[in-house]
């Protein structure tokens, strides 16, 4: 039986090897080496922290991230999250916010984070003023979602000339290609116009209703003095988008690991227990 | 076949516990003492993981139930509520969406190993369709399942899914509507797929137990096919079976944790993680891997069968593509079992393997595809250049009678020395003719490797050509194109091939290979050779 | 037949060998089993948005002398009552009277931080700590209380108004919610 799939895949796959592309198809993403790539990759916090600005800054004045709250920055293994970090020099605890890979600290939990509050107040977001039943803008908290640029869908696509900019909380996971894509699609423009359209070539059908929102260098001013590039700013944004796609990547693959390591001990035990229960039986 | 029960309760609790309700005895003759036969293989290890699915599965939804909410507006956020925000959210989610690939899997290794072995013939006829209703229940509860975030391949497949129901002849519109609660897929589908969804598991587990307990009235088949005769057959289950399925089960859980923890949303597809949009369907929708060859027979049918239009055809060929496992006991013909002593029927299973998955694969591609050609694309044009054009009215006197009308005008034309004629039709019964005398006859013929570049060539030179002709007439060559709905339909014809045809056929006219008389017989002779 | 011979045969340290492989096998897949059983138990905790709702702001400007509003934190009901010179002195009165849960009612209007609060303003949790219905106030129709506090309808539980439980099942005083002072007219409570 084993054989018989061997060769079905062998034979599909020898058939059909060189299926042509059409022709205005989009190019495939371009491979980044992200630090998160790969089954033991985590993130590059400091990466993720420079991509909430570019988010911040540049893309959520047309793009929601509904399922994102400020609190999630704060939170564990997120990029605003503060850990308390033994200093190996003065011996006294310091805080650290978003703890390096392979560092160990206390996490302080999210109500307590001083960063992610400050974050959250610079964001005004709609309330219903209880005095007197009207609307109103107050200062975010923190466990309130990222603020929306717009109201409605109707507003959204009244504001964009019809295209509806979509919701980036899940962007890499609802895109083949992940960040990948996301990263080539910002540096995929050519720069030509057709309309109200501009060619991209990593977008399906190579014509996209966003006009190029990373156009020139130094649109952010990073606070931690990276240049900010294109290229940089795309990268920094990608990986951010992937960390609020996947908050629970290091999680998951940490404990993925034990749970791997402790499978082949088990059934390493359980292969000698077989063996010794079969032992002298004839099979 | 269990024979009479050898439990002897040993202490005063248990004596007294088995007068009463004789539970212990019930699980002592059914999973310690039941006799097993010796010589069953790693093949046989998938019922164990299979029940492994089912328990995570039933856990791991009760606990999503707790936080996931079934409604229109907040099903898609509910969700990534429980993969940001419940403790473990992410774990227990990513377990319950690959344990439905990991069931699938383990039940498909299950059916081909009772395909291959014999496992549904007599007296297995019971037990088999036992299991092909199981595994109806589990296509119906992972496609309910499947509706619950509410994502693009959600929405559209689940709209697709009850579309192909409405193609049953005559009463298919009201089930339909019966089943979407209204005329499209919609806040009452999502409330009851959830109610369904919840449901159908536990009818599963309760087939499950009927599919167990037929198990144990005939006993397990075995990779000989020869039914135990003497104790030297059979071992106990516990500990040999226990042992071996224990084993087997945990490598399974390798692979599951592996596309738990580091690979979760690779059996996915990325639409789903758009909400869904009733006005917008995704560029491809495909269902999940385990229902791709039943999605490749459905598009297979592209043309009406007389009076059953395409889209029956396919709805009818793929609900018999499953029908047809339930009366498998009684198309296979052979009185030999297992398929390791008929070298016919084994060849004929393992292309039925391969027919199986190659068809999986067409169901992942664009049905247009065109995989291989019989030759190029070729148009040839023909005009003349210089010479005289002459127009005259064609009238028919009814539309029926146009075509002979037509041709007898350019008989005439032609009979009058027109070099070409052309004829445009204008309407039912009138059409303009173009005749050109004299001149210099022209022709000149392209190829090309697809349609796209051969009408590029074509329109390039009728540009080219332009004023010099009063027409010019174009001659297109397609060459066979085998598309993947071709392929499908040869890959279709096998499946129903191998079951309504090879099967009841081959199991008269093949010579089997010698069976051994008992199972201990070939077991025992092996060995002692080799040792 | 070999499964005869089998226990015969081995020795005993045969037989060790094959009970620590038993043991091994049994006790890693033991661990392993209550290893997981771990998240789904743990998933029925409150989740991290739940979690982060923790603090509720509450302005006073609005509340008169005599009059207590219901504010909500994280889910559950709070008392913030604008408390009459008399029910103070009244609450000070009982400070020293016969108490299932002897508290000072100065004790009752501190902030979360441990500093002193205003005897005018009492914030507490509002339910019931007998089995956690909400008690109603004086002015309240069905008031049937005897200490001029409140009065819980479920179980008869009657309270001063420091909130002290003076009679009925209630094990303990209204508990004082957390909260502080942001300025003169607002609280954080959480």
């Amino acid at each position: 039986m084993l054989r018989g799939i061997a060769i079905a895949a062998v034979a599909s796959a020898a058939l059909f090897a060189g299926v042509a592309l059409a022709a205005n198809e989009a190019e495939p993403p371009e491979a980044y080496p992200f630090s998160f790539n790969g089954p033991l990759g985590s993130y590059d916090m400091a990466a993720v922290q420079r991509g909430f600005q570019v988010y911040s800054q540049v893309c959520s004045t047309c793009h929601s991230m509904e399922h994102l709250a400020y609190r999630n920055l704060g939170e564990p293994g997120g990029p605003f999250a503060e850990y308390r970090v033994r200093n190996h020099e003065t011996g006294e605890m310091e805080a650290r916010v978003g703890l390096p890979a392979g560092e160990h600290g206390e996490y302080v939990d999210v109500v307590n984070n001083p960063y992610v509050r400050a974050i959250a107040a610079g964001f005004q977001v709609p309330d219903i003023d209880e005095a007197t039943g009207e609307a109103t803008q107050r200062p975010a908290r923190i466990s309130d979602h990222f603020r929306k640029p717009f109201a409605n869908e109707f507003a959204a696509r009244a504001a964009n000339n019809g295209a509806l900019p979509p919701d980036l909380s899940v962007i890499t996971s609802a895109r083949e290609g992940g960040a990948a894509y996301v990263r080539s699609l910002l540096l995929g423009y050519t720069g030509e116009q057709r309309g109200m359209q501009y060619v991209n070539n990593h977008f399906a059908g190579r014509l996209i209703s966003m006009p190029p929102p990373l156009a020139a260098d130094g649109l952010v001013t990073y606070s931690d003095g990276t240049p900010s590039t294109r290229e940089q700013m795309a990268t920094d944004v990608a990986s951010y988008l992937q960390w609020a796609a996947d908050p629970h990547m290091e999680e998951r693959k940490a404990m993925g690991v034990q749970v791997l390591a402790f499978l082949l001990v088990l059934s390493g035990l359980l292969y000698l227990a077989y063996k010794a229960v079969w032992r002298g039986q004839s099979h | 076949m269990s024979g009479p029960s050898t439990y002897e309760p040993k202490s005063g609790f248990t004596r007294w516990l088995d007068r009463r309700l004789p539970i212990l005895r019930l699980s002592h003759d059914s999973f310690v003492a039941f006799p097993t036969p010796r010589n069953i293989n790693y093949w046989w290890t998938f019922g164990a993981m299979l029940s492994l699915c089912l328990v995570v599965q039933i856990v791991s939804g009760i606990v999503l139930a707790m936080h996931y909410q079934p409604n229109i507006h907040d099903a898609f956020a509910s969700v990534q509520r429980i993969q940001r925000d419940v403790p473990y959210g992410w774990l227990i989610q990513g377990i319950h969406a690959v344990g439905a690939s990991m069931f699938f899997l383990a039940a498909y290794v299950h059916m081909f190993r009772g395909l291959y072995y014999g496992s549904y013939k007599a007296p297995r006829e019971v037990l088999w369709i036992l299991g092909c209703l199981i595994y109806a229940l589990m296509i119906a509860t992972g496609f309910l399942g499947y509706t619950l975030p509410w994502g693009q391949m959600s929405f559209w497949g689940a709209t697709v899914i009850t579309n192909i129901l409405g193609a049953i002849p005559f009463v298919g519109e009201s089930i339909q509507v019966w089943i979407r609660g209204g005329g499209a897929i919609d806040q009452p589908t999502l409330n009851r797929f959830f109610s369904l969804h919840y449901l159908l598991p536990f009818v599963i587990a309760g087939v499950v137990v009927l599919h167990v307990w037929a198990l144990h009235e005939v006993g397990q088949n075995n990779p000989t096919g020869v039914e135990p005769k003497t104790k030297d057959d059979t071992v106990p289950f516990t500990p040999y079976a226990t042992i071996k399925d224990l084993f087997a089960t945990s490598l399974f859980m390798l692979l599951f944790a592996v596309f738990v923890f580091f690979m979760p949303r690779a059996l996915g597809d990325p639409a789903n993680f758009i909400p869904a949009n009733p006005v917008q369907t995704p560029n491809e929708i495909f269902p999940e891997w385990y229902l791709l060859p039943f999605y490749a027979i459905l598009r297979a049918f592209d043309f009406n069968i007389g009076p059953i239009d395409s889209r029956t055809a396919g709805v009818l060929a793929m609900f018999a593509s499953i029908g047809v496992l339930f009366i498998l006991p009684w198309l296979d013909t052979s009185r030999v079992r297992s398929m390791r002593y008929r070298p016919a029927a084994k060849q004929f299973f393992f292309i039925f393997v391969v027919v199986a998955i190659l068809l999986g694969w067409c169901g992942h591609q664009n049905p247009g595809t065109t995989l291989a050609k019989g030759g190029q694309f070729s148009a040839t044009l023909n005009w003349v250049t210089g010479g005289q054009s002459a127009t005259s009215q064609i009238v028919a006197p009814s539309a029926p009678e146009f075509q002979a009308t037509s041709d007898a005008a350019e008989a005439q034309a032609r009979a009058q020395g027109a070099a070409m004629t052309s004829v445009t039709r204008e309407g039912s019964v009138r059409a303009t003719l173009i005749a050109v005398t004299g001149g210099t006859r022209q022709t000149h013929t392209f190829t090309a490797d697809n349609a796209d570049d051969l009408e590029a060539q074509i329109t390039a030179a009728k540009a080219h050509i332009g004023g010099s002709a009063p027409f010019v007439q174009v001659i297109r060559n397609t060459p066979f194109l085998f598309t993947v709905t071709r392929f499908a339909q040869l890959l279709t014809f096998y499946y129903f091939l191998f079951f309504l045809v090879i099967l009841p056929i081959l199991g008269l006219r093949e010579t089997p290979n010698r069976v051994p008389d008992t199972i201990a017989k070939p077991v025992l002779g092996e060995t002692q050779g080799a040792s | 037949m070999a499964e005869a011979t089998s226990s015969g045969a081995h020795g005993t340290g045969e037989t060790t060998r094959r009970d620590f492989i038993f043991i091994a096998a049994g006790a890693a897949g033991a661990v392993g089993a209550a290893a997981t059983i771990w998240p789904f138990v743990d998933q029925m905790n409150p989740a991290a948005d739940t979690r982060a709702m923790s603090t509720t702001e509450v302005s006073l400007a609005a509340i008169a002398v005599g009059q207590q509003i219901k504010a909500i934190w994280q889910g559950k009901p709070v008392f913030v009552r604008h408390r009459t010179p008399a029910e103070i002195a009244q609450a000070q009165r009982d400070d020293y009277a016969q108490l299932k849960d002897p508290q000072l009612d100065e004790d009752r209007t501190k902030q979360s931080n441990g500093s002193a609060g205003k005897a005018e303003w009492l914030i507490l949790q509002a339910n019931c700590t007998h089995l956690g219905c909400v008690p109603l106030p004086p002015d309240n129709p069905g008031f049937r209380g005897h200490f001029g506090g409140w009065f819980c309808p479920c179980h008869g539980s009657d309270y001063d108004t420091s909130g002290r439980i003076r009679q009925g099942p209630a094990p303990k005083n209204l508990y004082v919610a957390p909260y502080l002072y942001l300025n003169d007219t607002s609280i954080r409570i959480g």
